[in-house]
């Protein structure tokens, strides 16, 4: 099999947990890895665990310049693929990899399956109501991978590093990132996720979320898209078909009945722990514990019980 | 100005889906159609781009043959021309066929800007935006959650993980929409009977052979069975017991 080029984003001077796990989906298959990250050489031996690592120079504030170099990086290394992590910029930028590779592009995937030279990417359609397992003709398969499903690749010293640089007259380029108030982890990265929904009662008792979430240290409040449209919470914390797909190893739906658009948003998470009033509530079909009752007296006590928990370990 | 909303027709999101007995389809049998929800963002984009800087809006689909309901709609909605290219295997066309077909449209329109949904909310691929941008050499933003255009250049926000960018890019571009970006208008009387009178073309899409083949569809695997733990805080102990002995997450 031929080697398969992963782009690794490089925040504050490491690999995000994301690309690792491109990169681990990668290793997993065999073949040759070859990762490529923008800044300088010496970074390389941030790449875990690939064969070689090629350092790109040059402005990487344009990811239609900087597509063209992975493009250029995968075809100059003789690649047979070409993953990143379905990160806000791995989406933006593999799709415009595979259109410079003439590839189509599987997005999103859950899994990666090898059989002789045969790569088969498994993705949910219609937000995961139904699992496609996908092959492609492409001369590079090109694909992006769901954040927390694929396990990290694991560091073996730093390999050999070539560089290359953007080259390409940018068409767009970021200009300007106003950094987020605080480190607040995003949904899909979280490994614990605590969404709530109409069940709060209103926006002033997603404190409660909060604090459940800053016991736990490592995880991001969510919300259902009945809250979002109220105005409860930003888009960017909405789990479901016209929100996020999330998949943490723990996921807390509180409040929230379960709409199959919900539903199809986090179905895939690792443990489900729904708590509601109605017991009849569909959310509990999928979840594997529930407790039936009131959120708001049930979540200062779990609260209490994740802190003492935490404090002991 | 002229500017180009593409539009997908994609299974409506309370939709139930099942497999069909092939293995490799969706069973379209009891399914309805919506215009996938990112799209009406995009559609809303583009008639409201249109209002501030004139010109004429196309509503450009692909999809299957005759002017759906769903075309119709965005008509009513402000676009002022539909065409459809019209595949009957619209249903299996993989992004990039997709994207090459629309990528051909777009420049024989000769359009200045084109708008996409974020993502369709069928095969959930978030990429024929950004790949017929390429196929075209053009400047694409994707997740666009604010936009602005003036002499010829445009400036846009996109949310990201580490905060919010802000994108200047030259024109033509495509531009695919996230929430936030705009609140759809619905449609009135008075749009649905102008809509009538609109033109509403079809030709066949650019036959591109796919690449990307189903080898089995399936739904997901079912969750192990439910357990209710019991009722108010007094389960909180009992939850805990249960993440830490048995699911071993905490």
């Amino acid at each position: 099999m031929k080697p398969i080029l992963v782009f690794v984003e490089i925040t504050a001077g490491a690999p995000r947990r994301a690309s690792l796990e491109a990169l681990g989906a990668a290793r997993a298959t065999g073949a040759e890895t070859v990762a490529v990250f923008c800044g300088e050489a010496s970074a390389a031996a941030a790449c875990n665990g690939a064969q070689k690592a090629i350092a790109l120079g040059g402005d990487s504030s344009s990811p239609d310049a900087l597509a063209s170099a992975l493009a250029d990086a995968v075809k100059n290394n003789d690649c047979g693929g070409f993953l990143a992590a379905a990160t806000s910029a791995g989406r933006d930028l593999a799709p415009r990899v595979a259109a410079h590779l003439d590839a189509v592009l599987f997005s999103d995937c859950t899994g990666l399956e090898v059989s002789g030279d045969q790569l088969t990417a498994r993705r949910p359609w219609l937000a995961g109501k139904v699992i496609a397992d996908l092959v492609s003709s492409a001369d590079v398969f090109c694909a992006t991978t769901r954040l927390n499903i694929f396990t990290p690749s694991e560091d073996t010293g730093p390999g050999s590093c070539d560089a290359a640089t953007i080259t390409a007259e940018p068409k767009a380029r970021v200009t300007s990132l106003e950094a987020k108030a605080s480190a607040r982890l995003d949904v899909q990265e979280a490994p614990v996720v605590i969404s709530g929904g109409r069940g709060m009662g209103d926006k002033e008792q997603f404190k409660l979320l909060e604090d459940l979430s800053a016991a736990f240290g490592n995880a991001a409040v969510g919300a259902s898209r009945a809250v979002v449209d109220a105005g409860w919470r930003p888009h960017s914390e909405q789990v479901g078909q016209t929100g996020k797909t999330v998949s943490p190893q723990l996921y807390f739906a509180v409040g929230i009945s379960g709409a199959i658009q919900h539903l199809a948003g986090m179905r895939t998470s690792a443990v489900i722990v729904a708590i509601n009033k109605d017991a009849e509530a569909p959310i509990f079909k999928v979840a594997d514990y529930g407790i039936v009752g009131d959120a708001l007296e049930i979540l200062p006590v779990l609260t209490k019980a994740i802190q003492a928990v935490k404090a002991e370990a | 100005m002229n500017i180009v909303a593409c539009v997908k027709r994609v299974p409506t999101t309370d939709a139930e889906v099942k497999v069909a007995a092939d293995g490799k389809s969706l069973d379209e049998s009891g399914l309805s159609y919506m215009i996938s929800f990112y799209d009406e963002l995009a559609l809303e984009e583009a008639v409201r781009t249109k209002e501030t800087h004139g010109g004429e809006v196309t509503v450009l689909t692909l999809g299957p043959s005759s002017g759906t309901k769903e075309i119709r709609e965005c008509l009513a909605k402000g676009g002022d021309r539909a065409e459809v290219l019209a595949d009957p295997g619209w249903l299996s066309r993989d992004c990039r066929a997709t994207a090459k077909a629309l990528a051909a449209k777009l420049k024989d329109l000769g359009a200045d800007l084109a708008f996409m949904g974020r993502v369709a909310t069928d095969r959930d691929n978030a990429a024929v935006g950004p790949m017929v941008a390429t196929y075209l050499g053009w400047a694409c933003v994707t997740d666009a959650i604010s936009l602005e255009i003036a002499d010829g250049k445009g400036s846009a926000k996109r949310e990201t993980e580490q905060g919010l960018e802000t994108i200047e890019f030259s024109l033509p571009a495509v531009i695919t929409c996230n929430k936030g970006l705009n609140e759809p208008r619905y449609s009135n009387l008075r749009g649905i009977m102008a809509a009538k009178k609109k033109p509403f073309e079809e030709s066949p899409a650019e036959l591109v052979e796919n690449q990307a083949s189903v080898s089995a569809l399936a739904p997901p695997a079912p969750r192990a069975e439910s357990r209710i733990l019991g009722t108010g805080p007094d389960a909180v102990p009992t939850l805990i017991d249960a993440l830490r002995n048995e699911a071993k997450v905490l």
